[in-house]
């Protein structure tokens, strides 16, 4: 059974423009869907500004999304009451970006990992000081460290409490905003590793945000490619990988930086910039970049459909740019 | 999962000492904070045994002996030993009699303004669309009026006399503390540890009071030990217009303003008061460095 799905998961915001001007709308997530199983990841990427943090707030219920249903566990959360919002907040946690904002600089690290257990479980003092300390060891922390402020740790090491604090609760889903881009390259790998252990351990499912797309292929069983909000590519990470059918996750993976460049694969070099979100293209979101649009791009909205065990939104998916 | 062990199997010598004697030894370790505490608590001790401790009745009038100067002048007398004033009053017992005073207005001004700015701070810090802007303006009229004519319409409307000074030092006090607690709050609400909070459900009791205000103490902490100074000075404006503490009540302030005629023929009365203000405020402040400093985790060394 899936732990977790989105059904057409849509987060618009107001902008105001001034007094007189009618207020505008970001459509910052348009149309997601997905359904993931449990201990399996699913890899967001896209470049800046595409959404991916959004998405990240809306799974993880800081953000109510503007339509469409979410379902943890089999529970709509959309429209749940307030206590029911609550009950499903254990099982999803997250993980942030940087580890140096994450942790709360006064207050020790055992009494952080202790926090989600304070509240949410009848356990003692002693019970709970026994759960984190297990918990510490799971992620490479010395019992020693139990009593230290954060200031003390690396960076390395604060996003292993921070992982650690996620999975106190034993969440059924684990969002991963970027966990990896404020470590260093050494330090990325081992925090990895440590996800797809703990992942083998309790069979957590991931939502893994990340730009970097080799990070991506290590851990991914799908992926999920999006720009301006919208989904362009959804399917498995190896099948992507190989053989990318839109336009832009081929420009995306031409980008990668490899040791030893495909030569049958050229760099695709995007021209411009992500468009103004405010103004969004009309047509195929993609077209002012992409190297094989036509009037049909600019006219038509594509849809998100099947092809070839994934689903593309591209006009021309499997006929441009397949090696 | 491996079997865990409890924490006191763990070599001893790894494991951090008690948060108070972190605390004791991060403060130790600052000598103005030392120097501070030390004139803080003979201040303290003098207010507290003032009866036993003051050579002199402060308000007994040695008509005698008025304005004799301080003990090592040629003029000076031994039992008068900082000299007496206008009145012929012992000017030590006035200083240790009037520590009382001036101490509990301080202190209680600081406490009567520190504790609803904070609440007020963090409710208008965590309410942004309706509660924290009505606040922040009703807290910006009290700041647009000058703080001592407001002080001054407070005690006339209450009525002169040390408790309403004290409400009334502590009413107009108020907006710094809020406005500087908000600010923090705002600052921190919108990092990661509080999302994570959240996450972790955390109600807002617990994300005011456990997340964030520990986070937003350090300029809280300087903010009290000035304003504490401040609230001295301020009872002493108060009570030079007639509306603080009432003669013959010795108080530093008030002994200050009385004096000020004689300044020219006796330097002694209007100084050794100045002089006590200057020195209690500057350990006062002193003191609140070093709590800053000893409370604050990121400056601590890692072991």
């Amino acid at each position: 059974m899936s732990v977790l799905v989105a059904r057409d998961l849509a987060r618009h915001y107001q902008v105001s423009r001034g007094l007189f001007r009618e207020n505008a709308v970001v459509r910052a997530l348009d149309g997601i869907s997905f359904a993931l199983e449990a201990g399996q990841t699913l890899a967001v990427v896209g470049e800046s500004g595409c959404g991916k943090s959004t998405l990240a707030r809306a799974l993880t219920l800081i953000e109510q999304p503007t339509s469409g249903s979410l379902q943890i566990a089999g529970q709509e959360v959309t429209g749940a009451s307030k206590a029911e919002r609550k009950q499903l907040r254990r099982d999803v946690q997250m993980v942030f970006q940087s580890p140096y904002a994450s942790l709360n600089p006064r207050q020790k690290i055992g009494d952080q990992l202790a926090e989600p257990l304070l509240i949410n479980t009848g356990l003692s003092r002693a019970e709970r000081q026994e759960r984190v300390q297990a918990m510490m060891r799971q992620v490479g922390l010395r019992p020693e460290h139990y009593p230290r402020y954060p200031h003390m740790f690396s960076g390395g090491q604060r996003q292993r409490i921070a992982i650690a604090r996620a999975m106190m609760l034993g969440p059924k889903v684990l969002v991963a905003d970027e966990p990896t881009s404020a470590l260093d390259v050494s330090i990325q790998a081992q925090v990895l590793n440590l996800f797809m252990d703990l992942q083998e351990e309790f069979g957590t499912a991931y939502v893994f945000i990340s730009h970097n797309l080799s990070v991506v292929q290590h851990v991914a069983d799908r992926v999920l490619v999006m720009y301006l909000g919208r989904p362009m590519e959804l399917g498995p990470s190896e099948r992507v990988h190989d053989r990318p059918l839109h336009p832009y996750t081929q420009a995306l993976l031409s980008a990668t930086p490899t040791l030893h460049p495909d030569p049958n694969r050229p760099k695709i070099r995007l021209g411009g910039e992500l468009p103004n979100p405010l103004d969004p293209p009309s047509g195929c979101v993609f077209h002012p970049r992409c190297p094989y649009a036509t009037e049909r791009c600019r006219q038509e909205v594509p849809a998100f459909r099947p092809l070839d065990e994934r689903l593309v939104a591209c006009h021309y998916a499997g006929e441009v740019g397949v090696a | 999962m491996a079997e865990p062990t409890p924490l006191a199997a763990t070599d001893p010598s790894l494991l951090y000492p008690s948060p108070f004697r972190e605390f004791c030894k991060a403060f130790a370790s600052n000598r103005g904070a030392l120097g501070g505490l030390a004139f803080l608590l003979l201040i303290v001790f003098c207010a507290l045994f003032a009866p036993w401790v003051a050579p002199h009745d402060p308000s007994e009038q040695y008509r005698d002996f008025l304005l004799t100067p301080p003990a090592w002048l040629d003029a000076g007398q031994a039992q008068f030993l900082l000299g007496t004033d206008e009145l012929g009053r012992d000017l030590l017992s006035r200083l240790i009699h009037g520590a009382r005073l001036s101490l509990l207005i301080g202190l209680a001004s600081v406490a009567m303004s520190l504790i609803p700015g904070v609440l007020l701070g963090l409710l208008a810090g965590f309410s942004p669309r309706l509660l924290g802007p009505s606040i922040m303006r009703l807290m910006d009229i009290m700041l647009a009026l000058p703080s001592l004519l407001l002080a001054v319409a407070i005690v006339a409307i209450l009525g002169p006399g040390l408790i309403n000074t004290v409400i009334a030092i502590a009413i107009v006090s108020l907006p710094a503390y809020v406005r500087l607690t908000r600010a923090s709050v705002m600052v921190e609400v919108q990092r990661d540890y509080v999302t994570a909070a959240r996450l972790a459900g955390a109600g807002l009791p617990r994300l005011m009071f456990v997340t964030v205000l520990p986070n937003c103490m350090a300029p809280l902490i300087v903010q009290a030990t000035l304003s504490f100074s401040s609230a001295i000075l301020d009872a002493a404006a108060l009570g030079f217009l007639g509306l603080g503490v009432q003669p013959p009540t010795p108080e530093w302030g008030t002994m200050l303003a009385s004096a000020r005629d004689y300044i020219e023929r006796a330097w002694w009365v209007v100084s050794l008061p100045g002089l006590t203000i200057l020195l209690s405020v500057l350990a006062i402040n002193l003191m609140g460095d070093g709590l800053r400093d000893a409370l604050d985790p990121k400056l601590k060394n890692a072991a």
